[in-house]
């Protein structure tokens, strides 16, 4: 591991977590309140009810603010792939360019073109046609979600692929089974349902501080109702999905499974820690394992939730790193060994290849192709480099976990009151609505970091560390960029706050 | 469909597809042209505004063909995005934080409490106008002059120069440096020609169509001065062309024009292109009560299809379309560079939709464009920029 400019490693993981970070403020609102306001308008031209219309236009307001940040903090992901990430791009850009192209051709054009109608159309467009664009806005934004998110779900789950030693690349064999494997369609559901909640939060906090305030009391109650139907709605698949995403995890990514339950030691019929709090690593022979100053349990939970089996065996870390022949598990010190013969074989095949020499490149050819599912780890000397960092993954997991039940239970209380007329009165519940915004994005960046804090090293799981996919660029380079973007994204952050604020605050219902 | 196409027709198929993005992002930086403009053709806060918002309407358009052109390069040709991406570093970046600041800056130009104030905004706006012209067409340039960089046999890219293709636009030692400029400088003085065009058909001020006639001689003047050095130098200069059997890659004595003589097809796209262009302008400046507010489409329509020409020329006909200077044989073809077959085609498929996705944003763009934008409007419109 040596060779690797590990500097230069680590700050090409910092620009991506921040910029992917930022982003992840802004997307989410944009996936959820473009369905909102969507609906909003559909009740506005069925009831032709001109406050409805003027509720449309507020959201769509703030809907508006927020897009323009979240386009702005999106463009530098679509390329940091080939600015950061070369040797990655290389190594399976035949896989994962394509649904970053299919992603600007089927939905980024339909997304800026009706949401130009959306903006400026009002006046200029028959409302049936206004209402087509606001909905193809959702649909288009929604789209390039599902683009992304298969291309993401693919490098924590590759299927349909090949690797071809010529190219020395991995390539497509099967364009469906990259775009409906379990772990892209539960992604994709589990990420926007989760999305939609966080917009409905929005709305619904918002709208609780108009209601504080006494201010616009009916425009805010509406815009309530419609938010809390659809987050009642999306929350509960979100658990759903989220659920079954658990499930493809243990299947695909075990160790990622394991550090999100703080399990370092598997057991059949393991339990399921509710909540946990880690105390500092006592084994001196095994540092990074730590032990729980607190816990709460449900038993037989971690097996059923794993492998809808209360008795199943769940794996943990110690499991995979040392192997368990009992349960057919192969050591991490075994893929290590394996995955160098993958690598050396390789090398042999283009030098056999280099040299003509037919039967040599035969030869290494059949030993790497036995041996390239564990090619990544290769890379690696020590199977403890293989282990994420457990705690930021396991109180990552359970933030978003906890956060999520406490969402359902505010929609349904928001509905309740609402619908009978007394969320006025429930100024607790306001003020609990108010403070979910900061809360619904915390729950969003912690499920981005089970997703990608889980997954390390991989980039590519099990075929591509981190360290091996970065560009060859010096990393004074990449520090003076993250730099960079820190001070633009924080910038353009706090005048996306004012603004909105402003707008907010500002806002009198025209139609009194 | 796709599936009976050679390998070699999938990549010819998918530089074209690549080319046409380009080509229709180079027609679609007449916003960035627009943006430099603003202050020259506006003199009032309502004239400005008037500008800010026929532009506003349109800048998505340009910016989401870049990310698309981006996805199509990584997708078609993964080779080439990780090299040049990679590689040029800082040129590609300098590019990005351009577009970054200009997509917050229309719809945060003139709304209260925006922190930094509409003359820093629309700063950001004057700053993507040029450089995102003048680099991007630098980086094209080198599609026929070349950059510093090496591939291995695992694929892997090593760019060769520590300013991380910087040195393209400022290493003025070398001969290239310049034609790449006149590209890049070339089409920042085209995007301000089409802007000025785009304004007669979208804008109704007088004060501002008349400011706008009296830019148009000076900027089509220096666009056709930096245009026509780059068309001479690369029809004189040598190419790099590659062998169809051994692939190895060669220096060949005016090898672009050899391409335009062996591609008549193409040669009469790059001609009608570039007379298409000049007829716009010319009409402009001297027919303009009777077509000025066509002009643009003349002249628009023409850009795309002289860049596409010019995109063909650098990739087909055996031509290396992403040379390496540093080690000759490290260039890029749509050969070496390409996607597999498989995922050529199935890209293919999804290639379909595109004169679908056409048609809609036609039909959108009229439906908003039925009257020019005026004063007026801007006053009443409660979501103006």
């Amino acid at each position: 591991m040596e060779h690797f400019n590990l500097a230069l490693v680590d700050w090409s993981r910092a620009q991506f977590a921040l910029t992917a970070l930022y982003h992840w403020i802004f997307v989410p609102i944009t996936l959820g309140t473009s369905f909102i306001i969507a609906i909003m308008e559909t009740i506005y031209v069925k009831t032709g009810d001109e406050m409805w219309k003027r509720i449309t236009k507020f959201w769509m307001t703030l809907f508006g603010i927020n897009f323009a940040i979240g386009v702005a903090t999106g463009i530098i992901l679509e390329f940091e792939f080939g600015t950061n990430w070369s040797n990655y791009s290389w190594f399976v850009g035949d896989i994962f360019g394509a649904p970053l192209a299919i992603e600007g051709i089927m939905a980024f054009f339909m997304e800026s073109t009706f949401i130009a109608i959306m903006f400026f159309g009002w006046n200029k467009v028959s409302k049936g046609f206004h209402l087509t664009s606001s909905w193809l806005v959702a649909i288009g934004s929604n789209l390039s979600a599902l683009w992304i998110l298969v291309a993401n779900a693919w490098m924590q789950d590759p299927v349909g692929m090949h690797f071809n030693p010529d190219t020395a690349r991995n390539e497509m064999v099967d364009f469906w089974q990259v775009l409906f494997s379990p772990t892209a369609v539960n992604k994709f559901l589990h990420v926007i349902t989760s999305a939609y909640t966080y917009s409905a939060l929005f709305v619904i906090g918002i709208s609780a501080w108009y209601l504080i305030k006494k201010r616009d009391v009916i425009f805010f109650k509406r815009s309530m109702v419609v938010a809390a139907t659809f987050g009642l709605i999306t929350s509960l698949m979100m658990i759903i999905t989220g659920d079954e995403s658990a499930r493809q995890v243990y299947r695909v990514q075990p160790m990622k499974f394991a550090a999100m339950e703080g399990l370092y030691y598997g057991q059949t019929n393991a339990p399921l820690v509710a909540i946990g709090i880690f105390e500092k690593a006592p084994n001196p022979n095994n540092p990074k394992a730590k032990e729980w100053a607190a816990k709460i349990e449900i038993p037989n939970m971690l097996s059923y939730m794993a492998a809808l089996n209360p008795h199943a065996f769940v794996p943990g870390v110690h499991d995979l790193v040392h192997g368990n022949k009992e349960q057919g598990i192969v050591s991490y010190y075994d893929r290590i060994a394996r995955g160098k013969t993958a690598i050396q074989a390789l090398a042999d095949y283009k030098a056999a290849k280099k040299a003509k020499d037919t039967e040599k490149a035969d030869a290494s050819l059949t030993v790497f192709k036995k041996n390239y599912k564990d090619f990544g780890y290769g890379y690696y000397d020590d199977p403890h480099d293989l282990i994420p960092n457990v705690p930021l993954t396991f109180y990552s997991f359970h933030t978003m976990v906890g956060l999520g039940t406490l969402f359902v239970l505010i929609f349904i209380l928001t509905l309740y009151y609402v619908v009978k007329n007394k969320i006025s009165n429930m100024k607790w519940l306001l003020y609990i609505a108010l403070w979910s915004i900061p809360l619904g994005f915390l729950a969003q960046e912690a499920g981005w970091m089970v997703a990608e804090f889980g997954r390390q090293p991989w980039v590519v799981q099990d075929y591509m560390p981190t360290l091996t996919a970065v560009s060859n660029i010096d990393h004074t380079s990449v520090m003076i960029t993250v730099l960079l973007f820190t001070i633009t994204f924080t910038v353009l952050l706090i005048a996306e706050i004012k603004i909105m604020l402003k707008q907010i605050k500002g806002f009198k219902d025209g139609g009194h | 469909m796709f599936e009976n196409l050679s390998y070699l027709a999938l990549q010819e198929y998918w530089w074209a597809i690549v080319s046409l993005l380009g080509s229709l992002l180079v027609f679609l930086l007449f916003v960035q042209g627009g943006q430099t403009l603003m202050y020259t053709l506006g003199k009032t806060d309502s004239e400005v505004k008037v500008l800010a918002n026929s532009l506003g309407r349109k800048w998505e358009f340009t910016f989401t063909t870049l990310v698309t052109f981006g996805g199509a390069a990584f997708a078609s040709f993964p080779l080439f995005y990780s090299t040049s991406f990679g590689g040029a570093y800082w040129v590609w970046m300098i590019i990005l934080f351009a577009f970054i600041i200009q997509a917050v800056s229309y719809e945060y130009r003139s709304k209260a409490s925006n922190w930094l104030g509409t003359k820093t905004y629309d700063t950001f706006l004057y700053i993507n106008g040029l450089v995102a012209t003048v680099l991007l067409g630098t980086a094209v340039a080198t599609f026929f002059t070349g950059s510093l960089f090496s591939v291995n046999e695992m694929n892997q890219s090593f760019w060769q120069s520590p300013f991380h293709g910087l040195e393209l636009a400022f290493n003025f030692g070398r001969y290239a440096t310049y034609i790449n400029l006149s590209l890049g400088l070339g089409v920042f003085f085209l995007a301000r020609v089409l802007s000025i065009l785009y304004f007669m058909n979208n804008v109704d001020d007088k004060a501002i169509l008349e400011r706008a006639r009296k830019k148009l001689l000076p900027n089509a003047g220096l666009f056709l001065v930096f245009f026509l050095f780059f068309l001479i130098n690369i029809l004189v200069i040598s190419g790099f062309n590659y062998d169809p059997v051994t692939k190895v890659v060669n220096m060949e004595s005016f090898k672009y024009l050899h391409n335009l003589l062996a591609m008549p097809v193409v040669l009469i796209i790059l001609l009608l292109g570039v007379v298409m262009v000049l007829w716009g302008i010319y009409r402009a400046l001297f027919a303009y009560d009777k077509c000025g507010r066509k002009a643009i489409w003349f002249s628009g329509a023409g850009t795309v299809l002289t860049v596409f020409a010019l995109l063909l020329t650098a990739g087909f006909n055996h031509t290396a379309f992403y040379p390496s200077v540093y080690d000759l044989q490290s260039s890029l073809t749509i050969e070496n560079a390409s996607s597999s077959k498989y995922t050529l085609i199935a890209m293919s498929y999804v290639s379909l939709m595109v004169p679908f996705v056409l048609a809609y944003i036609w039909y959108a763009w009229k439906s908003l464009n039925k009257t020019p934008i005026t004063v007026k409007e801007m006053e009443e419109d409660s979501h103006s920029y």
